[in-house]
């Protein structure tokens, strides 16, 4: 039977050392509410979201009260509206009126966001996708909860550089017509490469095209926890430090399957992944970086840097499998600046640079994630610190992610507010000499080469 | 069965582990194990109660049993046990 320890081990974890569960995402499919009329479109999407999700937040809510677990945000995911709306608009007006049935099907089901605005254009774009892209800036302007995603590559099909160099004007249009709030539009925009289908966490999170109908999927927390774990392998070697979050990785996606599997249950909807990820928020003792600088760095950005994160990442995986049945999703550490109070520490005190970062993004989870940048930083230098991003995961068969926010009127030394759980974030240094002759070039990069991987 | 762990942690006084059993016991739930000890002035006890026979949403006990520990002074939480074992044993 249970014993003290273990119940004091596990309230502390959440009461101490914010153990969470940090999402419920229902991934639901729209792909039959297609219609040739936008406004039945618009219906059928808002009737099918809100009849599937209507019980997701009272569950969710039930579920907390019976573990004593926090589940931070419940949230719905759909199948890209780039497929979903492809025969119905024939305007980028007609993606936005999509845009806010999704944000009226999201505040009527009381969830937190609402993924999915999505274009899936590794290797090429149809019409209906460029419009849908194309009124993105719109779109994030007149909601709230919807989260967009353009996926402009993969190590299949290559990159997509048109798509990149429309996506560098995307973010800016949308933190200029946002700019009243910080260019809080870019926060809830990311481009991807290598794009799960099942990820359950914002602002990439859509329901793929291999998914059911309907599922529940579960992203996990839990830096503080595994920050406290490592306090007591101070000094011990790399053996030791590995086995620590290891184990504690464990323990703490046990507590996502737990979740995952009741809320399956309770809702009537089959059970999809567990993410593994540790995600930070703006909270002290709930942070990625402390992690990295209690494994024994001065600040996080430091060299070793890369190296502590790529061994926090892996441990987390290795903890994290055995506990759950099916892992997917994103699954590893997450490095959001802004989201994350010492990296906004770091960045502000030089110690953590976007260069630095990117490296980071070579062997962690996602990849250039809520940094803060001058918004007077041109449209191509961004198509450029997207391609360069892209080519890590390509290259790599990795997800990585950019999710940048050029801040209108702001600039280097000042910093911009979202708010809530994006935080707040240091405007970082970009580097600027012109790629625009590289960015301008347009067309494909082809898909790299699968073997002599050095 | 349907087993539920009860934590009380708080400032010791008279009459803590009465006042529980008196709300278990009018909610129908049976205990089958209790360990208590008290570390420098703190009470600190666990429950291990059969929760099957409890009409109430989980939930609302939970809420009723945080309203009581409020009452007395003390911080009382009621967990299914599910969260421990997945977390403990494999």
């Amino acid at each position: 039977m249970i014993n003290t320890f273990e119940v004091n081990e596990t309230n502390k974890m959440i009461e101490q050392e914010n153990l969470d569960v940090r999402t419920i995402t229902m991934g639901i499919s729209l792909l039959d509410c297609m219609d040739s009329n936008i406004d039945k479109v618009c219906e059928n999407i808002y009737h099918k979201i809100t009849t599937k999700a209507q019980d997701l937040v009272s569950v969710g809510e039930e579920i907390e009260k019976k573990f004593g677990v926090p589940i931070v945000n419940k949230r719905i995911s759909v199948t890209p509206i780039g497929f979903v709306g492809s025969s119905s608009c024939h305007s980028t007006q007609d993606f936005v009126k999509i845009a806010k049935a999704l944000d009226k099907a999201a505040k009527a089901t009381r969830v937190n966001f609402i993924g999915g605005y999505t274009a899936v254009v590794s290797k090429g774009m149809s019409p209906a996708e460029k419009l849908l892209i194309e009124s993105i800036p719109e779109a994030m302007a007149v909601t709230s909860s919807v989260c967009s995603s353009v996926v402009v590559g993969s190590t299949k099909t290559g990159l997509n550089m048109d798509a990149i160099k429309l996506c560098g004007k995307i973010i800016k249009d949308t933190a200029e017509l946002t700019k009243e709030e910080d260019s809080l539009g870019c926060a809830k925009l990311v481009i991807l490469c290598n794009a799960p289908d099942d990820n359950p966490f914002m602002a990439g999170a859509f329901h793929g095209v291999t998914e059911a109908d309907c599922i529940i999927n579960v992203g996990v927390s839990g830096p503080g926890v595994v920050k406290k774990a490592i306090e007591q392998s101070r000094g011990k070697d790399f053996g030791e430090l590995c086995e620590t979050i290891k184990k504690t990785a464990f323990k703490i996606t046990r507590v996502g399957q737990l979740v995952a599997q009741e809320a399956s249950k309770k809702l009537d909807v089959p059970f999809g992944i567990i993410d593994l990820s540790l995600a930070p928020t703006p909270a002290v003792g709930d942070s990625i970086a402390e992690i990295l600088e209690e494994m024994g760095l001065e600040s996080v950005g430091a060299p070793g840097t890369t190296a502590a994160l790529a061994i926090l990442n892996d441990q987390v995986k290795k903890g994290g499998v055995m506990a759950s049945s099916y892992v997917g999703g994103l699954s590893g550490a997450f490095i959001p600046v802004s989201e994350d109070q010492a990296m906004i520490d770091a960045a502000r005190a030089g110690a953590l640079t976007l260069e630095k970062l990117e490296a980071m993004t070579c062997v962690c989870s996602v990849g250039l994630d809520m940094i803060a940048i001058p918004g007077k930083t041109t449209e191509s230098t961004i198509s450029g610190i997207i391609a360069d991003e892209m080519a890590i995961g390509m290259i790599n068969q990795k997800t990585t992610a950019v999710r940048i926010i050029p801040v209108i009127g702001k600039d280097v030394g000042e910093e911009a507010v979202f708010g809530g759980l994006l935080g707040y974030a240091p405007i970082m240094k970009v580097n600027e000499y012109d790629c625009s002759k590289f960015v301008n070039r347009g067309g494909r990069v082809p898909a790299p080469i699968h073997s002599f991987k050095n | 069965m349907n087993k539920a762990v009860i934590t009380v942690v708080g400032k010791d006084q008279v009459g803590i582990i009465a006042k529980v059993c008196t709300f278990l016991a009018k909610h129908e739930m049976n205990i089958l194990d209790i360990s208590q000890t008290i570390v420098q002035d703190y009470f600190n006890m666990m429950m291990i109660v059969d929760a099957s026979k409890v009409e109430e949403t989980f939930g609302n006990v939970a809420d009723e049993l945080d309203a009581l520990g409020k009452e007395i002074g003390v911080n009382i939480k009621l967990q299914h046990e599910n969260i421990f074992n997945k977390m403990h044993r494999i």
